[in-house]
């Protein structure tokens, strides 16, 4: 029998307030060490935590969007342990009332044979808030350890999903698909780079029908590929040690990306006490019913509303629909194109889909990043609309848009690529072929009706690619008729 | 002039009968000469001290002055004040110069009141005699072989000895009320939230509330004034509105309602302090008031309960102190686990490691359910026992220690005994009640009594009221050692 991966995520993302979650210190990424560590950041003596309104509306934003339960109480607890980034000698974090409970998220995950997708979904069992650590710095202190605050009391949600991944690319599906959502509520920038979205994968595998096996968690992944290769050799690593029978022992393991492997940190038998208890500091977190309703009012559409709406609305097919609510920057692109250019939903998918993001893709650039505006690619499908460019131009005009910028009318002017529409013009073209060819006009005319492409190229060729395709179509047809 | 009130110093100031500088320098001269014997303070500065009085000094000729404008007062040890060395009373913090000031600290620079100096405790204010301090015990004004009481036993020291006018203290299980019996003052621990916590070095943050320490009820409320207030900065600290604690203190007592609880006159009472606080009621009812007999039946729990709750949180409190960012740090050590053992076992002293090593105990996992959560329960049950006694009541009141001040060292090697001294006040501490304790005569070996007044939430105004026409009444809270 087969063996079965299980896998479910703990992802930690950095809430996007400007200041910390216990205190007004900025949280600007990337300043001198401990520039912005104030007193409570330090954990001096006698100073207290005030908790961060922006840090629990972004909270509830997520458990929203996640269809998840808003506890109206929560509590913020103590997790006991000593680290030297660690100012107070304990993390307030939440245990056992979090501020979001149960929801769930639906993933795209890789079909079997179609090549296309199926939905699925993946529960998420809870979401809480806690501060980070600061950062340990081992180099250039010559057998020292520096300590930077800075990140100390930054505020994170930690989204705990249930273990319903069966694969790395379906985990990879959840933390991509989270990514985007986080993004799309704009409850945290997503930058894996700074640490703004990291992963911890635990990983256990078994036999289908017999119970699942223990767990390891690998920590720490602050890659989609990294997420996606620890998982890969973590499974198999547990499936050749269970192989050649071993046993798994739990415990917490860390991924090095040079090497492509994992190694255990600590086991179960070396785990923390955490001695967690409620923080006699802070109040029970309440949340409203009012309070809650004001933050739903401020959600934007979510993603699978905006899917939803682009089939029945625009009669795209759900894979197009699906692409487009990637991310909230690619939807919004696309309804702003599409404004340029009503009842041309398709054409502007194809375009988005292909072109754009294939360039995208090209110069290593994200759709916030992308050179032209939507109103240059609408004003370009507006001229691939009314018949003024061909698709050949089109992409002409595209090369253009991306790499110097200005307008569709302007660069089809300078180009001179507008499209032949005049019929006077293009009769006589076609006259003169069908002159030239009076023994292919009679071979046609005679049943051999595949000449039609022959004498359609000649005619394009003779308007230097600008005839209207259509038009050109039409008038041949009728003059090959006689 | 050292044994003016409040009132009557700032009519001085006011009325420039004698500047901040000179009240300043008379405090600081008496502190030279007197402290050595008492050790009440463990840092005195002068010239800092002097700054503010010459400070206060020209806010008063400007006529922009405040009650407090040139008021010398003490701080306890628990509060940061920028620029002033704060120990905690341990040599975890020996060399700790706070660069800020707590909230209760601000108020009272912002109200123009000069600080001379920190006063002596008991380490991270764990302890009932000033004796662990790092920095040695304080000594009673009373009699020196004897102990103040504590953890702001410095305070009550100061103040008896006439070395400030007024002081802080805070109370985690009667810190305030309990040196304040056993030196002979007034002390009030206010209701949990009315003052903010930010910038008091937290021993057990669901139980340490500041408060004042003075000479007279009247002096207290007056303090309590500038100290009491919301902070955003503290979330337990509660929003309301502004009130004048002193309004009521002329109010006659006619038809008070006094709830004598059963248990604080029980087994373990000595008879010298069961005598003046009889007295004191007796007292009481010459004034107008009724006395009632009430049951706090599960007050005997709250010595059992407060010893796993406030050791709880006073391990976690206490891990800050790493010797990674300030505060001692072990001279020698071989890797970080071992700086941080040596840090703290160098660092903290013996009654601070057993609170530490208490609280982790009943925060481990396997022991939370029956230690904390259960101490949590009974808490309640505490709490609820005095909701219903007020039902019967408007003011609660008996001995605030069991006995008057024992001898230095007498209870230094049995801990249980040590924590008994603060049997009657620790209840009120668990519920969040106001509490206060006033002279109420001498008992054996001449040394004072003190009476405990307990309140209803928010009700601080009605018990100031009550000590301020007892003290109008009588003279205890007029008398000073001899010698000073």
């Amino acid at each position: 029998m087969q063996w079965e991966i299980v896998i479910g995520l703990e992802v930690h993302a950095q809430l996007s307030t400007s200041s910390k979650i216990f205190s007004g210190a900025s949280t600007a990424f990337g300043a001198e060490p401990n520039t912005q560590a104030d007193a409570v950041s330090l954990a001096l003596p006698g100073v207290l935590p005030v908790l961060n309104k922006g840090a629990v509306e972004r909270a509830i934003k997520f458990g929203l969007a996640a269809g998840a339960h808003i506890a109206p109480r929560s509590i913020f607890a103590r997790k006991n342990y000593f680290y030297p980034d660690l100012p107070k000698g304990y993390q307030i974090s939440q245990f056992d009332q979090p501020v979001v409970g149960c929801g769930q998220l639906t993933i795209q995950v890789p079909s079997t044979g179609s090549g296309r997708t199926d939905e699925k979904v993946v529960r998420i069992t809870r979401a809480h808030l806690e501060e980070d650590a600061g950062k340990s710095l081992h180099e250039d202190f010559h057998g020292m350890t520096g300590i930077d605050l800075n990140r100390a009391g930054t505020p994170l949600l930690e989204i705990v999903s249930e273990p319903d991944m069966r694969s790395a690319a379906e985990a990879v599906a959840y933390a991509k698909s989270l990514h985007a959502l986080v993004r799309w509520i704009g409850i945290c920038d997503g930058n894996m780079q700074e640490g703004s979205f990291r992963c911890d994968a635990n990983v256990s595998v078994h036999k289908p029908g017999t119970p699942l096996g223990t767990r390891r968690e690998v920590k720490n992944l602050n890659s989609f590929r990294f997420l996606e290769q620890a998982i890969n050799y973590e499974a198999r690593w547990q499936i050749e040690t269970l192989e050649n029978g071993g046993t798994i022992q739990q415990a917490t393991v860390l991924f090095d990306p040079d090497k492509g492997e994992t190694r255990v940190m600590r086991t179960k038998e070396e785990a923390h006490d955490y001695r967690y208890f409620p923080d006699p500091d802070l109040l029970p977190l309440e949340i409203s019913e009012e309070w809650k309703e004001r933050v739903r009012a401020t959600l934007p559409e979510l993603p699978q509303a905006r899917q939803a709406r682009y089939v029945s609305e625009f009669c795209l097919p759900a894979y197009d629909a699906g692409l487009l609510t990637a991310s909230r920057e690619m939807a919004d692109f696309f309804e702003a194109s599409l404004n340029e250019t009503p009842g041309q939903a398709k054409t502007c998918a194809n375009w988005l889909i292909g072109e754009v993001s294939a360039q995208l893709n090209r110069d290593g650039l994200d759709m916030a990043q992308c050179p032209i505006t939507p109103q240059q690619l609408g004003g370009m499908l507006k001229r691939i609309a009314d018949g003024t460019i061909s698709s050949a131009g089109a992409k002409e005009v595209f090369r253009a848009l991306w790499a110097e910028g200005g307008e569709a009318d302007a660069i089809i002017e300078a180009k001179g690529l507008k499209q032949v529409s005049d019929s006077g013009a293009i009769e006589a073209l076609v006259d003169e072929i069908i002159a030239a060819n009076a023994d292919k006009v009679a071979e046609y005319r005679s049943g051999k009706d595949k000449l039609f492409g022959f004498f359609a190229g000649l005619a394009m060729k003779a308007s230097k690619g600008k005839a209207n395709p259509a038009q050109l179509s039409e008038i041949l047809k009728r003059k090959l008729a006689g | 002039m050292i044994n003016a009130s409040l009132k009557q110093l700032s009519a001085q100031l006011a009325a420039k009968k004698i500047s901040s500088v000179e009240l300043t320098q008379l405090y600081l001269d008496r502190i030279a000469a007197l402290n050595p014997g008492l050790n009440a303070y463990i840092t005195v500065n002068p010239e800092m001290s002097l700054a503010q009085a010459r400070e206060a000094d020209q806010r008063i000729a400007k006529s922009g002055a405040s009650p407090f404008t040139g008021i010398p007062l003490a701080q306890k040890d628990i509060f940061c004040a920028k620029g002033w060395l704060t120990t905690c009373g341990s040599r975890m913090l020996h060399n700790f110069i706070s660069p800020y000031d707590a909230h209760v600290i601000a108020q009272f620079n912002n109200a123009g009141a000069v600080n001379l100096g920190k006063t002596n405790m008991d380490e991270f204010a764990m302890g009932s005699s000033n004796e662990t301090s790092h920095y040695g015990p304080v000594k009673n004004p009373w009699d020196k072989t004897r102990v103040p009481g504590g953890s702001s036993g410095g305070t009550a020291a100061a103040v008896a000895a006439r070395l400030c006018a007024a002081a802080t203290g805070t109370d985690t299980g009667g810190s305030i009320r309990q040196p304040a019996a056993l030196c002979g003052i007034s002390g009030l621990k206010p209701t949990y939230g009315v003052c903010s916590r930010y910038g008091m070095i937290a021993f057990a943050s669901s139980l340490d509330q500041a408060g004042p320490m003075a000479k007279s009820a009247e002096d207290l409320a007056l303090m309590l004034n500038v100290m009491a207030g919301f902070d955003e900065r503290d979330s337990t600290s509660l929003q309301r509105e502004k009130e004048d604690y002193a309004r009521d203190l002329a109010k006659p007592l006619n038809g008070l309602r006094i709830g004598l609880p059963e248990e604080f006159f029980a087994e373990g009472l000595s008879g010298d302090v069961g005598q003046a606080v009889q007295a004191a009621i007796a007292e009481y009812k010459k004034l107008g008031a009724t006395v009632v007999d009430i049951s706090l039946p599960n007050s005997k729990l709250s010595v059992p309960v407060y010893y796993v709750l406030a050791p709880a949180e006073a391990s976690s409190n206490l891990s800050r102190f790493d010797g990674v960012r300030y505060g001692y740090r072990a001279p020698e050590y071989s890797d970080l686990a071992d700086m941080y053992e040596k840090s703290r076992a160098q660092g903290f002293g013996a009654e601070v490691k057993r609170r530490i090593l208490i609280g982790t105990y009943v925060l481990s996992h396997g022991y939370y359910d029956a230690y904390y959560i259960k101490a949590q329960k009974i808490r309640r049950l505490i709490a609820q026992d005095f909701t219903d006694a007020f039902k019967q009541c408007d003011i609660i009141m008996g001995p605030t220690a069991p006995s008057t001040a024992f001898k230095l060292g007498e209870k230094g090697d049995d801990p249980v005994q040590m924590y008994l001294s603060d049997i009657y006040t620790i209840a009120v501490n668990l519920a969040g009640l106001p509490g206060m304790s006033i002279p109420c005569g001498f008992g054996a070996n001449a040394m004072p009594v003190g009476l405990q007044i307990i309140g209803n939430y928010f009700d601080e105004a009605r018990m100031l009221n009550a000590a301020h026409q007892y003290q109008l009444a009588t003279d205890w809270h007029s008398r000073a050692p001899q010698g000073i």
